[in-house]
């Protein structure tokens, strides 16, 4: 299958965050790209979800999942914008 | 507005379930507690086995609205771990686990337009989110030109005819539907695209939602033509 993008993070994500991440803006440590998080490629047929900037393709953030817990990982997010 | 309808796990009872192609199902879930939701939110579904086993997807909503009854058209890919079990198993009566409302990117208010006409450019099932896009702006009589330019396999294939066809005939909400057969007449070009969208000078607001490879095949034909990559919104659902 194909590449997904942030939109499909709504829902992942929400069980982390207080507020939909996915219109939030994400600062990209690979190449500094300022990104709306709905517009990153996001890959689903690894053993967990790849979040990748859709600029450079470095990995912004990971979620692995295991039948009692979540592993959410942000290795290449240095700043996420909220607008209030 | 970040934190309006905040999403949570909602329990729904299938009302009604029937054949919308050859290939996809309109289901009618009941969800009494759902908030409500925007024009081109989704919810995630997630399925359990009996041994544990937890599968979840997303599946855009065709409905908007404080209504608690939501329409949602599933496509069966042959290879699903899900979409085959919802196509063929699911029964009236029968209850699913849904997540949401989810997601506030690719959505469409009335109460939040601009002058700006939208362009909404569906292929396949891609059209459920802007099929709720098109009946909110009927149901409020919201006078933005909108078109939608649909790409589909052939007339069979097409999700939501008649209610596509009663949001076209709105008198207060204009909207014209303009058909590409992939199947029958050939895929949708960038000459087509450039044909019956909005011209560039009207600056329109644009929606794409399909598989992958062809949002990303119009969102550049988009990008050629002149439209600013800023008012265009997209959401890929995979495929091959």
């Amino acid at each position: 299958m194909s590449h997904l993008d942030g939109n499909a993070l709504a829902g992942p994500m929400a069980e982390l965050f207080a507020f939909d991440i996915t219109t939030a803006s994400a600062r990209c440590s690979g190449c500094g790209a300022i990104a709306v998080v709905a517009t990153a490629r996001v890959y689903t047929d690894a053993a967990g979800t790849v979040v990748r900037c859709s600029g450079c393709e470095a990995v912004l953030a990971t979620i692995v999942r295991a039948p009692d817990r979540v592993f959410f990982g942000f290795p290449g997010i240095s700043a996420i914008e909220v607008r209030s | 507005m970040i934190r309006r309808g905040r999403a949570a796990w909602h329990v729904g009872t299938v009302r009604e379930a029937r054949p919308e192609t050859p290939s996809a199902r309109r289901i009618v879930l009941d969800v009494p507690t759902w908030p409500g939701n925007a024009a081109g939110q989704h919810l995630d579904v997630r399925l359990t086995a009996p041994d544990g086993y937890q599968a979840t997807r997303s599946y855009s909503i065709a409905t908007s609205g404080p209504d608690t009854l939501l329409e949602l058209a599933v496509d069966e890919l042959p290879d699903g771990e899900v979409s085959p079990f919802l196509v063929h198993e699911l029964a009236v009566g029968d209850e699913l686990d849904v997540h949401g409302p989810l997601g506030a990117f690719f959505v469409w208010r009335p109460d939040e337009t601009s002058s700006a006409p939208v362009l909404l450019i569906a292929g396949g099932s891609g059209v459920v989110p802007l099929v709720a896009m098109a009946r909110a702006h009927a149901a409020a009589g919201d006078p933005t030109p909108f078109r939608l330019v649909y790409s589909v396999r052939t007339p069979d294939d097409v999700y939501f005819e008649k209610e596509l066809a009663d949001a076209a005939a709105s008198a207060t909400a204009p909207l014209r539907v303009d058909y590409i057969y992939s199947r029958v007449t050939g895929r949708l070009t960038r000459d087509t695209l450039a044909a019956v969208a909005f011209p560039v000078s009207a600056a329109p607001q644009v929606f794409v939602c399909g598989p992958t490879a062809f949002v990303e095949a119009v969102a550049g034909w988009l990008v050629d033509i002149g439209h600013s990559p800023t008012s265009i919104r997209t959401e890929r659902f995979g495929g091959t």
